[in-house]
């Protein structure tokens, strides 16, 4: 009996103190967020594992709960990911506390050039400090936030008539937000195949990060500025410039006039879920999911897509991720060699075909690309104009100040959008006066 | 004198035996180690381990937050040197007026839900202690919601709540006319800071009421009899009887439900996330916020240790005015 017990306490000392990690040189996990694109992913790391011999594991995170949960992972110093498909925001904190592997030597060393890649995604997907040849990431997943449309309804000949005679033009994917205000009332509380319908599932979402997603993209192309001079911080004048106001006004105008009953906390999924139980005729949504919904059984055939509407500018909100080397990986080699074969040219191709958004020339520059997807060119045509949100390392506190801002006038109707965007310079002033930026 | 005997003499018998055993099975080694120890050392040696536990994760825990809150430690940004800043973060959460409305928030939200907790679930322990066909079938009834998860209550009163398709908007449409997808509960400023109270009151209900049973049980019948015998209205027996005879329990529920929804986080988060804006952003949902997505570590460590320190002085307030009633 006491052999036994000796041996039971052994065994349980024994489990008690072995490391929590069961990482092995030929085993990689690769962190994301939970949605189709990663999908694709695990599909295309077959390719890598057939060659490499190193098992792929993966840790997908849903959207709400991914910044939480990664940002927690990386200040914890855990050892979860040896690679992590971050947000693009994430990259100035990552960068400065060395969450990252710094890939400069590594892309010399093995002849990747960021050149190949498309300037907006290195640009923001790879570089910090932003714009300079200091590279963090590799270009993964090209995304802008961008608009689906039921191409049936749009196509309907009474519909189309009666648009007609009241807009003085055809029914068509609007491309200025005024029109995609004019469309939106025009379907809002029809009743389309024996069901009440309405314009536009946009995002509301307090939570996260999805109103800032949503009102940026109209607030960019209305002229929105977050300094007046790249670096200086100088906020007043354009973020709460008479243009960035005016944007901002557009996007509660379309939140009250045209949204369905009820919201007021909607992000990608509720969007997703809206749009494809036909409640909505437009969609605000991420490029990412549109390889999913033109292959959906039920309105992938009804369904079109367009680019984010022009007001003074022509310009969408970037979403999107780089693929990044986490610094405290056990497999730094097995991490690094993922990254040289992910930039191959043949590999970003295949990417492509499977739903990923490849960002290497290879596949955009190619000249069957705008036609080999019903939404590359609109992919093309948005990544053109991307803006993004601060990348600082204290881009949290700056996102949480404008998720509380955006909510309390759009939603919760309160005070004016002058207001709200002159509180957001105060509440980022505070964050740069602590970072002693200011 | 003689001592008394604190077992019988049978019983002695018996656990000098118990005692024999376990002396006999008690290794060698061990047995040596504590021969000679007094009988406070051996109760310090079985005590030890929860003590150091306890002092482990609550109350180093707790100086450590102490020690954070007047830094400007984040914990997003381990590089950054962390320096002393004395009592700024206290004198910012003072006086910050985001902080008032959270905490406004967060009154209106206690002072609901308990009055109405309070209430009904004393009604309902009222009804309940007269024993009547199928009490104990509807008492457990009536304990269902509180047994749930506070994250699975959040999410399918949001869609109980949903304008187009939520079972509420079409009950209330049912009594007053109005068209379900007339109003949103979740989506209003107004109606929002309602719709947590009623989910609240809705769940957490029956643990009040349970309480008050308890206390309407622990009353001696032979008093109601006496009450009767001298022709005491119903109203007068419970007005002085029953109702100050239960009271020391209805205020030991109010005291845990105060604590609790004081600290109110998961069911709200679910259900609102503290929205629309920050209507219904309290104080808990406003700390994760500055502490899990802002990663402002010494900013949200004072407003944890301020949270803390409301909470310990309401509290110690309240049991002392228990302790009085109790008393009379």
């Amino acid at each position: 009996m006491t052999k036994f017990l000796a041996g039971a306490g052994a065994l349980a000392a024994a489990i008690a103190f072995a490391p929590i990690s069961d990482a092995k040189a030929d085993t990689l996990t690769l962190c994301w967020a939970a949605w189709d694109p990663a999908n694709a992913l695990v599909e295309l790391s077959k390719d890598f594992t057939a060659q490499s011999g190193t098992e792929m594991k993966f840790e997908f995170v849903p959207w709400p709960n991914f910044a939480d949960r990664m940002l927690n992972e990386l200040n914890s110093g855990g050892k979860l990911c040896d690679l992590l498909i971050g947000d693009s925001q994430w990259i100035g904190g990552s960068a400065e506390n060395g969450y990252y592997v710094k890939l400069n030597d590594f892309f010399d060393k093995e002849g990747i050039k960021m050149s190949d890649f498309a300037p907006a995604t290195v640009y923001a997907y790879s570089t910090w400090p932003k714009g300079t040849p200091n590279y963090w990431a590799l270009p993964a997943m090209g995304d802008a936030n961008g608009w689906f449309y039921r191409k049936d309804w749009f196509e309907n000949a009474d519909l189309m008539a009666e648009y007609k005679t009241k807009y003085n033009r055809d029914l068509a994917p609007p491309k200025t937000w005024v029109e995609l205000k004019e469309t939106a009332e025009f379907f809002q509380g029809r009743e389309i195949d024996g069901k009440k319908v309405y314009g536009a599932a946009i995002f509301t979402e307090r939570a996260s990060e999805g109103i800032t997603m949503g009102a940026t993209s109209a607030l960019y192309p209305y002229g929105f500025k977050y300094e007046n001079t790249p670096g200086k911080y100088d906020m007043e004048g354009a973020v709460n410039s008479a243009d960035a106001v005016a944007g901002l006004e557009m996007y509660k105008a379309i939140y009250k006039c045209c949204t369905p009953p009820g919201y007021t906390d909607s992000y990608m999924g509720e969007n997703l879920d809206a749009f494809k139980s036909g409640q909505v005729a437009m969609m605000m949504n991420w490029f990412a999911f549109m390889p999913g919904m033109a292959k959906d059984e039920t309105v992938g055939s009804k369904t079109g897509f367009f680019v984010n509407p022009s007001a003074k500018v022509a310009a969408s909100t970037l979403g999107g991720q780089g693929i990044s080397v986490v610094a405290n990986t056990d497999n730094m080699d097995g991490a690094l060699a993922y990254i040289k074969w992910f930039a191959q040219p043949d590999v970003q191709k295949k990417w492509w075909s499977l739903g990923g958004y490849a960002c290497h020339n290879a596949v955009l520059n190619d000249p069957g690309f705008k036609d080999s997807q019903p939404f590359a060119a609109q992919f093309l045509e948005a990544m053109g104009g991307v803006q993004d949100f601060w990348q600082e390392p204290s881009y949290a506190q700056l996102l949480q100040a404008m998720q509380k801002r955006m909510h309390d006038y759009v939603v919760a109707d309160q005070g004016t959008a002058k207001e709200a965007l002159d509180g957001l310079i105060q509440d980022w002033t505070a964050v740069f006066q602590e970072e002693g930026k200011l | 004198m003689q001592e008394t005997p604190v077992f019988p003499a049978s019983q002695n018998a018996n656990n000098y035996a118990i005692a024999n055993r376990a002396a006999a099975a008690t290794p060698t080694g061990v047995s040596k180690a504590v021969r000679g120890l007094s009988d406070r050392s051996i109760a310090w040696l079985f005590v030890a381990p929860t003590m150091i536990l306890l002092l482990a994760i609550n109350i180093f825990p707790l100086i450590w937050t102490v020690y954070l809150s007047f830094t400007n430690y984040a914990s997003n940004r381990p590089n950054r040197p962390v320096i002393n800043v004395g009592l700024k973060w206290y004198r910012d959460i003072l006086s910050s007026p985001e902080i008032w409305t959270a905490m406004q928030a967060t009154a209106h939200f206690v002072f609901w839900t308990i009055l109405f907790q309070t209430l009904i679930g004393f009604s309902l322990a009222y009804l309940v202690d007269r024993k009547f066909r199928g009490h104990a079938f509807w008492t457990t009834i009536i304990l269902i919601p509180m047994m749930l998860s506070p994250a699975v209550v959040g999410n399918f009163w949001k869609f109980l709540y949903q304008p187009q398709i939520g079972l509420f908007n079409y009950v209330v449409s049912f009594f007053t006319g109005l068209p379900p997808s007339s109003f949103e509960m979740l989506g209003s400023v107004t109606l929002a800071p309602w719709a947590i109270i009623i989910v609240d009151t809705w769940m957490w209900t029956p643990y009040v009421m349970l309480i008050c049973l308890a206390g309407l049980r622990s009353i001696p019948d032979y008093i109601l009899e006496a009450a009767e015998v001298d022709r005491a209205s119903r109203w007068r027996q419970f007005w002085s009887i029953t109702l100050p005879m239960a009271l020391p329990f209805i205020m030991l529920a109010v005291l845990f439900r105060g604590i609790e929804n004081f600290k109110m986080f998961d069911m709200v988060m679910l259900l609102t996330g503290g929205g629309p804006g920050s209507t219904t952003e309290l104080a808990s949902i406003t700390l994760k916020r500055a502490a899990f997505e802002a990663y402002r570590t010494g900013y949200s460590s004072a407003f944890a240790i301020i949270l803390f320190v409301v909470v310990f002085g309401l509290a110690n307030v309240y049991v002392k005015a228990l302790n009085k009633v109790k008393q009379r």
